[in-house]
């Protein structure tokens, strides 16, 4: 049975001075579903995804979350990870998670003292176990590894419990090995905390096995004497069947089919 | 080997550091014992004797008009001009940074009056401030604040306005409000590069002291030299030099290990 869609984009522009970025985008991402963006350099995949962060207003169109306008501005219902800069160097690895917490609950200091405190550390720890930070408290995030900072960069995001959580090109600066335990983490998450996920990527493979949904952004039309006005739209919108385990499903057979689509419309 | 691969160890840096001041000591006591050589009663150029017996004076004995021991009193007139003038100029610089660098509005609103405060000469204030505030304290301690704040209110504006916006998006997907930004992401981020402002600040605040006090005042280290200047007592000058030199660079080097023992996670990052 199709539920209501938990984010909807309903004719969305967006335009920089005369650059058409993104042009008539409708999408419905329903809940629980992980969407995979993937597309060229410069198609608007990130500029995709800063709207519905709300980090940027739309041109033109109409965006709800859970059917209500979304708001301007980021807010605790979107969490985001981002390639680099997720998190706050001056924090250790259990600062940089009770942050959330913190702002909540106190809005004029936001630090937690005695009770309150204890409870959002253990809340705090509790997720970073689930993130396998368990051991690393009391580490700044310059003593991580990368693939351990975008592990305290999920948790923190985690922790508000968001509607929606955003990764941008989240395991892009990460060594295959590494990229590849990230994976079976980002996918465990998924389905333990029963989360909606929009994904940037530009790794077709990653794209592909971790999503049960890849939506590619490309041009449809390109003027070749001013390329700047026509924007990119979502020209494939694949919905994968994901029964099975995904690991088991069939990736390589789509992904070959892919990888020659998206080499005719770059 | 290529002069960019030569690595020294410790104990050479320490020597080789040494060598030109020592080298520089000796040059002055040779010129100094030649114009003695030539006129015993040479007062350009003192031999260190005469400058210990002078300053000896300063340090050990009360000036029998004050009833004060005149080196010290000028020290510490001199330490607390300095620490009010600065210190102010901290606090202000802090608040008006966040302020300037986190609130797009507050920037755009006062960040033309900071940088053109910032691009008056502070000396040419002086004699306003003299009028204003009257020949005391308040004047001299004023123009150390407004000397150096605008410099450092400019530096870690720039500094806070260079955070990673992924950053600041990060708080506002956490539930941070503006205030809470500020204080907790902000604020704590441009400590250590406040402190850095601090230290650069140090040469500006003594040039600004030393001129106050040069102009109007009854005690502190600049007053002395510029009084003693009449008698052309080289052998007071030098000592109070070297001994401003040495109240610097004990600050500057207390403040940068302030700097690496209270911000651990800063070590080695730009941010």
């Amino acid at each position: 049975m199709p539920a209501n869609p938990i984010l909807s984009l309903q004719n969305v522009w967006v335009e920089y001075g005369d650059k058409i970025v993104l042009e008539k985008v409708d999408l419905d991402i329903q809940p629980g579903s992980f969407v995979s963006i993937i597309g060229p350099s410069g198609a608007g995949k990130s500029s995709l995804l800063r709207i519905i962060l709300g980090q940027e207003r739309p041109t033109r169109g109409r965006i709800e979350l859970d059917g209500a306008p979304l708001s301007p501005e980021c807010g605790p219902d979107r969490g985001v990870v981002f390639q680099k800069y997720s998190v706050f160097p001056h924090l250790t690895v259990l600062g940089n998670t009770m942050f959330g917490l913190e702002c909540a609950q106190a809005p004029l200091t936001a630090r937690l003292f005695g009770s309150a405190r204890r409870a959002a550390r253990a809340e705090a720890i509790a997720m970073l176990q689930a993130v396998g930070l368990g051991d690393t408290l009391d580490q700044y995030p310059a003593q991580l590894s990368g693939g351990m900072q975008q592990r305290l960069a999920i948790a923190q995001a985690l922790i508000k419990r968001p509607r929606i959580l955003l990764l941008d090109e989240p395991f892009g600066a990460l060594d295959p090995g590494i990229r590849a335990d990230m994976h079976a983490l980002i996918r465990t998450l998924w389905r333990d905390y029963a989360l909606t996920i929009v994904m940037v990527t530009h790794d077709l493979r990653e794209a592909f096995t971790l999503g049960t949904r890849v939506l590619a952004l490309d041009k449809r039309r390109h003027d070749p004497h001013a390329p700047h006005r026509f924007g990119a739209t979502a020209v494939y919108d694949l919905i994968l069947d994901k029964k099975s385990d995904p690991e088991e499903a069939e990736p390589k057979a789509i992904l070959s089919e892919e990888i020659t689509l998206s080499q005719e419309s770059a | 080997m290529r002069w960019v691969n030569r690595h020294l160890r410790r104990s050479e840096r320490i020597a080789l550091g040494a060598l030109p001041i020592a080298l520089l000591l000796i040059v002055y006591i040779v010129m100094a014992a030649q114009r003695h050589a030539d006129n015993p009663m040479d007062k350009i150029l003192p031999l260190p004797g005469a400058m210990a017996q002078a300053m000896s004076l300063l340090i050990f004995q009360t000036d029998q008009l004050t009833g004060q021991i005149i080196f010290w009193v000028d020290t510490l007139a001199s330490l607390q001009r300095l620490a009010l003038g600065l210190g102010i100029a901290t606090v202000i610089s802090l608040v008006v940074s966040l302020l300037l660098g986190v609130l797009p509005p507050v920037r755009a609103t006062f960040g033309p009056l900071v940088t053109g405060i910032a691009v008056i000469p502070p000396i040419a204030l002086l004699p306003i401030l003299f009028i204003a505030l009257g020949l005391g304290e308040t004047a001299k301690v004023a123009l150390i604040a407004i000397g150096v704040a605008p410099v450092m209110i400019r530096d870690i504006t720039a500094h806070i306005a260079a955070l990673p916006a992924e950053q600041i998006v990060k708080a506002q997907t956490l539930g941070a409000s503006s205030w809470q930004i500020m204080i907790r992401v902000a604020l704590p981020q441009a400590m250590p590069r406040l402190i850095h402002a601090v230290r650069l600040a140090l040469g500006p605040a003594w040039v600004f002291l030393i001129s106050a006090e040069a102009i109007a005042a009854d005690t502190g280290l600049g007053y002395r030299i510029f009084l003693v200047r009449r008698y052309l007592a080289m052998d007071v000058i030098i000592p109070y030099v070297a001994w401003i030199a040495f109240l610097a660079i004990v600050m500057d080097a207390t403040l940068a290990y302030a700097n690496r023992k209270a911000f651990p996670w800063a070590q080695g990052a730009s941010h």
